[in-house]
């Protein structure tokens, strides 16, 4: 498919799509949670968005409610990969029960995204292959990204310290 | 671990008992290239799965980020991809210049000193990456001439911002100081030299018949798992797919300089060994384009927001010094809003996505690291392979631990 042009993407998802923003170029659509993995399949399957470039989270504790936001960012390669068409998907989670399905079955790529966030966020997953943390400790018990985590208190890595020594597991 | 699982097969002798080995590879193996630690589930010699696991390194640079200002973030992004910590610090510029929507104001001397830096980062990382890739295989003296060249990458990063491995270089807006006076004759002399090495490296890898006994026809990974895996760089143009956002989305003026994207269709470690040599010559490309135009006049942008003002009016003039008081201590406001930028790294796309709430400091910054994503297809490539080959596809990926783990 040719001549993409973003008024196709809008009008296609139409009631999907809940706002939409432009800022230095990048354009934004929000879309309500349950239907992330609806809107995100039609963009790979129909306007070929092969490229997820990015898949993140944002922590708005105390801005927004609900409190965070997931992130994904896609790309288009157009036929002689030279297309630079962008566009940012954004839905929100609530903070009591955060999870949401995972697009690792769209792209392979988003499986050690998605651990991240995971990892950072505690936003779980539904449908991922090997939800695990990846950059903190197995045994960790907090989530390092959120903003009400405190950065100067030791205590949680003493924690497992100790409970490593008391299990002679080290 | 939980994920162990022992085969047993009965065979006809009831004796004999089958089951797969595991082996750790890692985190302290020189072929891992930093401390990357992989479990190999074996049989016999063949791997049956490989499972890496990251992290040791994590220092938490997107937490560290939120709590200082923009400028004070620079010297973080040194520290991820340290092979290449010039072009991770360019990176960071533009995407804060973007989020600052100022691009245009940058001055023609800073974008062309920027692109000569990004492309001297580009082959110093080549040279690290071919240069370990082919002493994991055994060639030890490709290796010595790499890291001989690497040198004189590292003594023009010297001369212009007086580190060699963690720069901290440009500023938001521009460079920090005019560039020395034997800048363009010191990029002149290298550009005399290092044509002549990468012809020797050439003559010892290229047509090499072990090296590429041992690197063709391994790790090989389909345009269609490179896109789906979000590979980029080398990795995904050794498949074939002709994508380098030097081309697609021009950031520094790259549309006015004549050169090729290369691409290896093969999608093998020699593939990939291919692209990266290729690109080496590109960048010599590039480089001569850039001195012959680089412009004079101002090298940063005037801009009293933003911009520290001259070290000589804040010791003589009063205003100077309260700006540079303000700046120092609450950084310059952004703008509220989001952005993400990507640069082309030599081992990938970089991204930044930055969020701003309109304060001097990053609410939230998240760092889409080339090796991060391009780490995940390993065990792709390692599957139903030889151990050795799996020390031939880690190489090939070329990564590094900094920026997996930040």
């Amino acid at each position: 498919m040719s001549g993409f042009t973003l008024e196709q993407l809008s009008s296609r998802l139409g009631s999907h799509i809940e706002s939409s923003s432009e800022f230095r170029g990048e354009n934004t659509y929000f879309v309500a949670p349950e239907k992330i993995s609806e809107v995100l399949t039609v963009l790979k399957e129909e306007f070929n968005f092969d490229y997820l470039v990015d898949l993140t989270a944002v922590d708005y504790l105390g801005i927004k409610s609900p409190r965070f936001e997931m992130v994904y960012y896609l790309h288009r390669f157009g036929e002689q990969y030279d297309e630079n068409i962008r566009v940012r998907i954004k839905c929100s989670i609530s903070e009591d029960k955060p999870a949401i399905d995972s697009v690792t079955s769209l792209w392979a790529g988003a499986d050690w995204l998605e651990r991240e966030v995971y990892d950072m966020f505690g936003i779980v997953f539904n449908g991922h292959p090997d939800l695990r943390r990846i950059l903190m400790p197995e045994d960790y018990d907090e989530y390092p990204l959120r903003k009400d985590f405190d950065v100067r208190n030791r205590e949680p890595s003493k924690r497992s310290f100790k409970k490593a020594l008391s299990e002679g597991n080290f | 671990m939980e994920r162990v699982e022992f085969i047993e097969e009965k065979s006809s002798d009831s004796n004999l008992r089958k089951e797969s080995m595991i082996l750790n590879m890692g985190p302290q193996h020189p072929s891992t290239h930093g401390v990357l630690r992989v479990v190999l589930y074996l049989d016999g010699e063949v791997v049956q799965e490989a499972v890496p696991y990251v992290g040791y390194l994590h220092r938490g640079i997107e937490k560290l980020c939120e709590d200082i200002t923009y400028q004070q973030c620079l010297p973080y992004t040194d520290r991820m991809d340290y092979i290449a910590s010039i072009c991770n610090n360019i990176g960071f510029i533009l995407s804060v210049e973007k989020l600052l929507g100022i691009e245009d104001e940058i001055p023609e001397r800073a974008k062309v000193t920027e692109v000569i830096l990004s492309e001297l980062g580009r082959i110093e990382s080549h040279l690290v990456g071919i240069g370990t890739n082919a002493m994991d295989l055994g060639a030890m003296s490709a290796f010595l001439f790499c890291f001989k060249e690497r040198e004189r990458v590292y003594d023009i990063l010297e001369i212009v911002c007086g580190a060699r491995l963690t720069t901290s270089y440009p500023r938001v807006g521009g460079l920090p100081a005019e560039l020395p006076d034997n800048f363009e004759e010191a990029i002149r002399n290298f550009l005399k030299i290092f044509p002549k090495t990468l012809n020797e490296v050439d003559k010892l890898l290229t047509r090499n018949k072990i090296f590429i006994e041992r690197t063709r026809g391994v790790a090989t990974i389909s345009a269609e798992e490179a896109i789906n895996f979000g590979l980029t760089g080398p990795s995904l143009r050794g498949s074939g797919v002709p994508f380098d956002l030097r081309k697609s989305n021009p950031y520094l003026d790259y549309d006015q300089y004549d050169f090729e994207v290369p691409v290896a269709t093969d999608g093998d470690a020699y593939s990939r060994f291919l692209c990266r040599f290729e690109e080496m010559r590109q960048s010599l490309k590039i480089i001569e384009q850039a001195i012959d135009r680089l412009p004079d006049g101002p090298f940063i942008a005037d801009l009293p927001d933003i911009v520290l003002p001259e070290k000589q009016k804040v010791y003589t003039q009063m205003e100077s010094l309260i700006r540079h008081f303000v700046i120092v201590y609450n950084g310059f406001n952004t703008p509220p809003g989001e952005i993400y930028h990507g640069v082309e790294n030599p081992k990938g796309e970089l991204g930044y996505y930055i969020v701003s709430d309109g304060t001097g400091k990053p609410y939230r910054i998240h760092v889409r690291g080339p090796s991060f994503v391009n780490m995940q297809a390993l065990p792709l490539m390692a599957k139903g392979r030889l151990v050795a080959d799996v020390i031939a596809a880690i190489g090939s990926i070329d990564i590094v631990l900094g920026e997996i783990d930040r």
